[in-house]
């Protein structure tokens, strides 16, 4: 059995040492039930030593709950694990650590108030006498960040950071359990494409040293660029397993949702030039935007691009009313005050949060009482709230924005990702609003959901509202939008239209390389 | 494994689960009157039964208050010397003989005790919400204040309604009864209905669950926060004062000792009855059944011989504990 913690400086291997090498994980048949759902059906994988094997599928294909058997979290219902040839159960991660394998968690799973070394070593400190060995903890903190690329004061406080550099400091913290297989679920889904790029060459590093690296992701390209091998699931099965330059992203598509998904983007006819519905001049929200000045037509659909913490988010949340914010604003032609939310809502102005699960639903009450949150003054009676309208208005909803649920009865959480965002898109149209601005639509969410959202924000547009489109996505906003503006350091910084809506201009606005003159 | 299941396909706990959680104090209680049965069979008696559920009228409309504060996400553990200041101030008016028609007296001293509960509620809601303090802190400190004020008030010593025909007009309040049924179960039934009411079925009962389930996900749909919070702790105030003008016309005096841990078995109550402590849920008929089971417990301690009744604290200690890991094991289903 051959570990590798980071520290031990084991050689790397060579070329030859990786394609010859005996697999270090080996899954025969595996299938999950949760009560009678089947979840996870026969699946067959290989972990081989230096190859990145990447696991992809839309939300609710299974790819979660696999890899939490194989890290232990969950036992599963069939089949077994193999590692160095003989049958092995885990009885916990800890147990499945124990073994070599460790799991990267797509949420960041780090103590706030700690700092960076403190998290690294949590659960295992080091000891010098009866205390911790504080230096020796910092020391070996930076030189884990370091190895990983990194530039990061050990002894931060982790809810100083950035969401890049707490995933670093994540990955760090995993990558110090003598590892043989390491699993990513998601590690790109918040992070930036600079980011993004930083981290695979983590990922390349670890393979290089020989470790087995699982990679599960929504982003395709990305998927391309890293996976030696990609396995696709659709709906708990194996449906395809190739090496990955056999396959081009669309063929991923293709397979991950078992259809051909020629067309993700609605077709936009050029909308005519109609009058301003929403006029923002040198807003300003303190320590996050200075100075932004733009306009929103009727029926037009406007992109914000930028870096994560460009000052987006906070630019919209300042408009609307949830963080303090100076500036003028008007609507149709009115100067207008959001000081609270519940003005913003009230004029027609709504804000979708790119924080769906904290900030979006309640994902412990069911369907209907999250439906008509913001709008139940719409479904009181003379005291009490008519629950027989609140059911039709679901009834509606469900069926205009497609919400795929099984039973009506069901709590917003156990939603998919895909409908959740459905969910709280039908919950904001309940207010009927003049304006809707949707932060990040579509993090996190597959493909099939993905187009149908786009479809939905399109529909939106023809009846007539105007949109604002909040994304890293970049391809995404040119796919949908109209025009887009991008944000740098709190500034907006240029405008991009017609011809010039591409990922390259876009990126050299947002990165700096080429200013552009502000909207 | 700690994140909420965010797939449809994942363990099925649809609301079935919850109502189980729902349904365990009735069950609980149930098994209490049974076991009391065996232990004294005088226990299950109407008279008996009845003289318990009176005796439980202070904590279980104190509790109904709770409730709401502690499934809005807040927490009050001012509400035994707030019970102790508003009594102490009501029978000081009374005492003052400033209004010389009893009944206008006696209907005066009410209303004020309403308003005295309601603006203690009032002080700390603008505390936790304005002044953004912790709930544990604000309510720890007007939990001082309040009994403090109340031990400056009577001096030390108690402070007692003298005027006898203010006695004899307020006396039947507590001890009265209407149809057989005593007042102050009356009383607990309609707190419990308007309390039950206005959480379940109005605008304002639905925020009060959306802020204490996500405060940023009730202030990101428009809903203010703050407003639905302090609310919650003016609905606790008005639920103490309906409490004292039950306890008033009871003994008739108060004393720096009035409601002495009244906090604790009124947020015991709340939580044996199924309302979850961290907020997002709270059960108003499970409250007033857990409020019983303490009574009851207490009961029957008293009427069987094999457990002392001074072990009553460590007995009501355990149940919250209990309940805690009974609620637990539920929700994991």
């Amino acid at each position: 059995m051959r570990l590798c913690a980071r520290d031990s400086g084991c050689p790397a291997m060579t070329a030859a040492e990786v394609s010859s090498s005996a697999p270090l994980m080996e899954a025969m048949g595996l299938s999950k039930t949760f009560g009678i759902v089947e979840v996870l059906k026969d699946i067959n994988l290989t972990v081989r030593a230096g190859e990145v094997h990447a696991i992809i599928g839309e939300n609710g294909a299974g790819k979660s709950t696999l890899m939490k058997i194989l890290a232990g979290n969950l036992a599963p219902s069939r089949g077994e694990i193999r590692m160095d040839g003989e049958a092995v159960s885990f009885s916990g991660p800890v147990d499945a650590e124990r073994r070599g394998i460790v799991l990267v968690h797509q949420e960041i799973l780090l103590a706030p108030d700690l700092t960076v070394a403190q998290n690294i070593y949590l659960g295992r400190e080091l000891k010098k006498g009866i205390g911790v060995d504080d230096r020796a903890m910092n020391e070996g903190a930076a030189k884990a960040i370091r190895d990983l690329g990194g530039d990061i004061d050990p002894n931060a406080i982790v809810s100083r950071l950035s969401i890049a550099q707490r995933q670093i400091v994540q990955i760090a913290r995993v990558l110090l359990v003598p590892h043989r297989i390491v699993i990513f679920d998601e590690p790109t889904a918040s992070l930036t494409p600079h980011e993004t790029e930083a981290l695979l060459k983590v990922i390349r590093d670890i393979r290089a040293k020989g470790v087995g690296v699982l990679y599960i992701s929504h982003r395709l390209p990305e998927v391309k660029e890293i996976a030696d091998r990609v396995t696709v699931l659709r709906d708990g099965r194996l449906v395809a397993s190739h090496a990955a330059s056999e396959l081009e992203p669309a063929d991923m598509a293709r397979l991950m949702v078992g259809r051909d998904v020629a067309k993700l983007y609605p077709d936009r006819h050029a909308a005519e030039v109609r009058e301003t519905v929403l006029e923002v001049e040198h807003l300003n929200v303190p320590g996050y935007a200075q100075d932004a000045s733009f306009r929103l037509r009727k029926g037009e659909i406007l992109g914000f691009a930028g870096l994560v913490g460009a000052g987006r988010t906070e630019l919209m949340e300042g408009l609307v009313g949830l963080r303090p914010s100076r500036g003028t604003v008007r609507l149709n032609g009115q100067p207008v005050d959001f000081r609270q939310v519940h003005t913003s809502l009230k004029a027609g102005v709504a804000y979708l949060s790119e924080d769906r699960k904290g900030k979006g639903l309640l994902l412990t009450k069911d369907l209907r009482v999250n439906l008509t949150l913001a709008s139940l003054g719409k479904f009181v009676g003379a005291l009490q709230i008519d629950r027989k309208r609140e059911s039709e208005a679901l009834d509606q909803a469900i069926r205009d924005f497609d919400i795929r649920t099984g039973a009506r009865d069901i709590l917003a959480g156990q939603l998919s990702g895909g409908n959740q965002q459905k969910l709280l898109i039908a919950k904001m149209m309940m207010l009927d609003p003049q304006v809707v601005i949707i932060d990040e639509p579509t993090r996190g969410i597959d493909i099939g959901n993905k187009e149908q959202i786009y479809k939905f924000i399109a529909r939106l547009a023809d009846e007539g509202r105007s949109i604002i489109v909040v994304s890293s996505e970049m391809p995404e906003l040119i796919g949908i939008c109209d025009r887009i503006l991008v944000m740098r350091s709190g500034r907006i910084v240029g405008e991009v239209t017609g011809e010039h809506m591409n990922e390259n201009e876009i990126v050299q606005l947002a990165t700096g390389v080429k200013t552009g003159e502000a909207a | 494994m700690s994140s909420v299941a965010t797939e449809t396909t994942k363990a099925p706990k649809t609301s079935k689960d919850w109502d189980m959680a729902a349904v365990a104090p009735f069950i609980a209680l149930a098994l209490l009157l049974v076991l009391g049965y065996f232990a004294n069979p005088n226990f299950i008696s109407v008279a008996n039964l009845m003289n318990v559920i009176t005796r439980s009228a202070f904590i279980a409309i104190i509790a109904l208050g709770a409730t709401y504060v502690i499934s809005s996400g807040g927490l009050d553990l001012s509400v035994g010397s707030m019970v102790a200041f508003v009594a102490s101030l009501m029978i000081l008016f009374m005492n003052s003989g400033t209004i010389a028609d009893p009944m206008f007296m006696l209907i005066t001293a009410m209303l004020l005790a309403i308003a005295l509960g309601a603006a203690c509620g009032l002080f700390n809601g603008l505390i936790t919400t304005i002044g953004r303090i912790e709930p544990f802190i604000a309510t720890l400190g007007t939990m001082g204040i309040y009994r403090g004020l109340t031990t400056w008030l009577s001096q030390g010593g108690a402070i007692t309604l003298r005027d006898r025909e203010l006695q004899a007009l307020y006396r039947p309040v507590y001890f009265g009864s209407i149809a057989g049924i005593p007042v102050p179960i009356i009383i607990i039934f309609v707190t419990a209905a308007i309390a039950a009411f206005v959480l379940y079925r109005t605008r304002y009962g639905r925020h009060v669950i959306a802020v204490g389930s996500n405060e940023d996900v009730a202030r990101y749909s428009g809903i203010s926060v703050n407003r639905v919070r302090t609310i919650a702790y003016v609905v606790q105030g008005l639920c103490v004062a309906v409490a004292v003008l039950l306890y008033v016309p009871r003994l008739g005096s108060t004393s720096a000792t009035t409601g002495i841990l009244w906090e604790l078995q009124a947020i015991t109550a709340v939580v044996v009855g199924g309302t979850a402590l961290r907020g997002g849920v709270g059960r108003i008929w499970g409250t007033v059944c857990g409020a019983f089971i303490l009574e009851i417990v207490g009961n029957i301690m008293l009427l069987s011989n094999f457990i002392s009744e001074y072990l009553i604290g460590a007995i009501q200690g355990a149940i919250i504990i209990i309940a805690m890991l009974v609620q637990r094991s539920l929700m994991r289903k």
